[in-house]
């Protein structure tokens, strides 16, 4: 369990995941990168920004 | 005998009238005893509400027919409620006034901002305001609560997590801009509603002075606040978008706490504020028929100005849905009874 560096909602991430791996957070449904396992580090990745052609 | 408490509908025949019988006649803890309306006494249900063909084989009653119940919900029109309140209150120990009659604690902020005396004044402490979100403690033990203006529900429900975290600027004042559906207006028709009329356009129809601000000065405790109406091309639904300024150094963070402090145990209230998906704001549409309630936020930084908009099903979390969750919370059921039925997609 962790939290999420965005909207510092609670995220449970599986036992598996690994470097590199993307996750979503559930509340805000940001893109995070593992940076890293020892210590557990999340960022922002890059995502699209859309604007649904508005 | 079915051991359900007995439920009378006065003013049964229009648009939230329908929407509590929809709610009400498949509630797992009541019985939908009568359906009161003057003027289709005697015609069957739905004559007027053609979604419960076959659902229910109830007949309007003429309203002196009205019989004792154990809770009864008034859903006439405006000013009708308060004329009547002591009658209407030797029918039932709960009653529950969809109508703006009862919201308003103050007779002074009534007539100001209804423009005329309140009939009943000596009623107006009586009655609990009715948003769940608001009032759920003092629900519990009401005889009697109100109905909710739905303008009013939608801008509340933006504002409350800046209030209740007091980020909101002391001196500047919030402004909020309601889009709002059809619906609003009631089953009642008039030219402005004649379909070449209304159909395609972007109506402002109340810019300034809408009633509905009153609730939104009582329930919050704001002074500085100001509602501007527009209706759109919706039957029902409406979106309230306030802008509001806060203190200085607040963070979206702190705005992220802000809404869950006040949400996160609210079983009709959703944070949508989301950077995928197909709906990352709030937006009427996917609530038709719904009693849920959607809010977002989004923080301009170099201005200090908050948008946090909030949108609902103007029938139901503005006005039946939220009826029946107060009903639930007074009679000790399970506050989601009857109103689970999460909407649709597409529509």
């Amino acid at each position: 369990m962790t939290t999420c560096p965005e909207c510092e909602g609670a995220l449970t991430l599986g036992a598996d995941v690994i470097a590199g791996e993307i996750v979503v957070c559930g509340d805000c449904g940001v893109d995070l990168e593992v940076l890293s396992i020892t210590p557990l580090t999340l960022a922002p990745a890059p995502q699209e920004a859309e604007d649904w052609g508005e | 005998m079915t051991g359900r408490l007995r439920i009378a509908i006065f003013g049964a025949s229009g648009y939230t009238g329908g929407e509590l019988l929809r709610l009400l006649l498949f509630h797992p803890q009541v019985e939908v005893a009568q359906a009161i309306s003057q003027s289709y006494a005697g015609e069957f249900v739905h004559s007027q509400h053609p979604n419960l063909r076959k659902r229910t084989q109830l007949q309007f009653t003429s309203r002196d027919a009205l019989k004792e119940c154990d809770v009864l919900f008034l859903a006439v029109p405006h000013g009708q409620s308060q004329k009547q309140i002591d009658h209407f209150a030797r029918f039932a120990p709960k009653i529950i006034d969809l109508s703006a009659d009862f919201r308003l604690r103050d007779s002074a902020l009534y007539e100001r901002w209804y423009g005329e005396k309140h009939a009943a004044p000596e009623w107006l402490g009586k009655f609990v305001y009715g948003l769940p979100e608001l009032q759920r403690e003092a629900m519990k033990t009401a005889s009697y609560v109100s109905g909710v203006g739905c303008n009013a529900t939608a801008a509340n429900l933006a504002l409350l997590p800046l209030v209740r975290a007091d980020l909101l600027h002391p001196t500047k004042p919030v402004v909020v801009d309601l889009k709002t559906g059809s619906s609003e207006g009631g089953a009642a028709v008039n030219p402005g509603s004649h379909h070449p009329e209304k159909s395609h356009s972007v109506r402002s129809y109340a810019p300034t002075g809408h009633r509905h601000t009153a609730e939104v000065i009582q329930e919050l405790g704001l002074h500085d606040v100001h509602l501007s109406m527009t209706a759109v091309e919706l039957v029902r639904g409406v979106l309230a978008t306030a802008h509001a300024f806060l203190k200085p150094g607040v963070t979206e963070k702190d705005l992220w706490r802000a809404y869950r402090a006040a949400y996160a145990g609210e079983p009709f209230v959703r944070i949508v504020k989301d950077k995928g998906g197909i709906h990352r704001m709030p937006d009427p549409k996917i609530l038709a028929g719904s009693n849920f309630a959607d809010v977002g936020f989004e923080l301009d930084t170099e201005s200090g100005r908050a948008v946090s908009l909030a949108a609902i099903d103007n029938l139901m979390k503005g006005a039946s849905g939220s009826a029946v969750q107060a009903m639930n919370i007074m009679c000790g059921f399970e506050e989601t009874a009857g109103l689970e039925f999460p909407g649709l997609h597409p529509i």
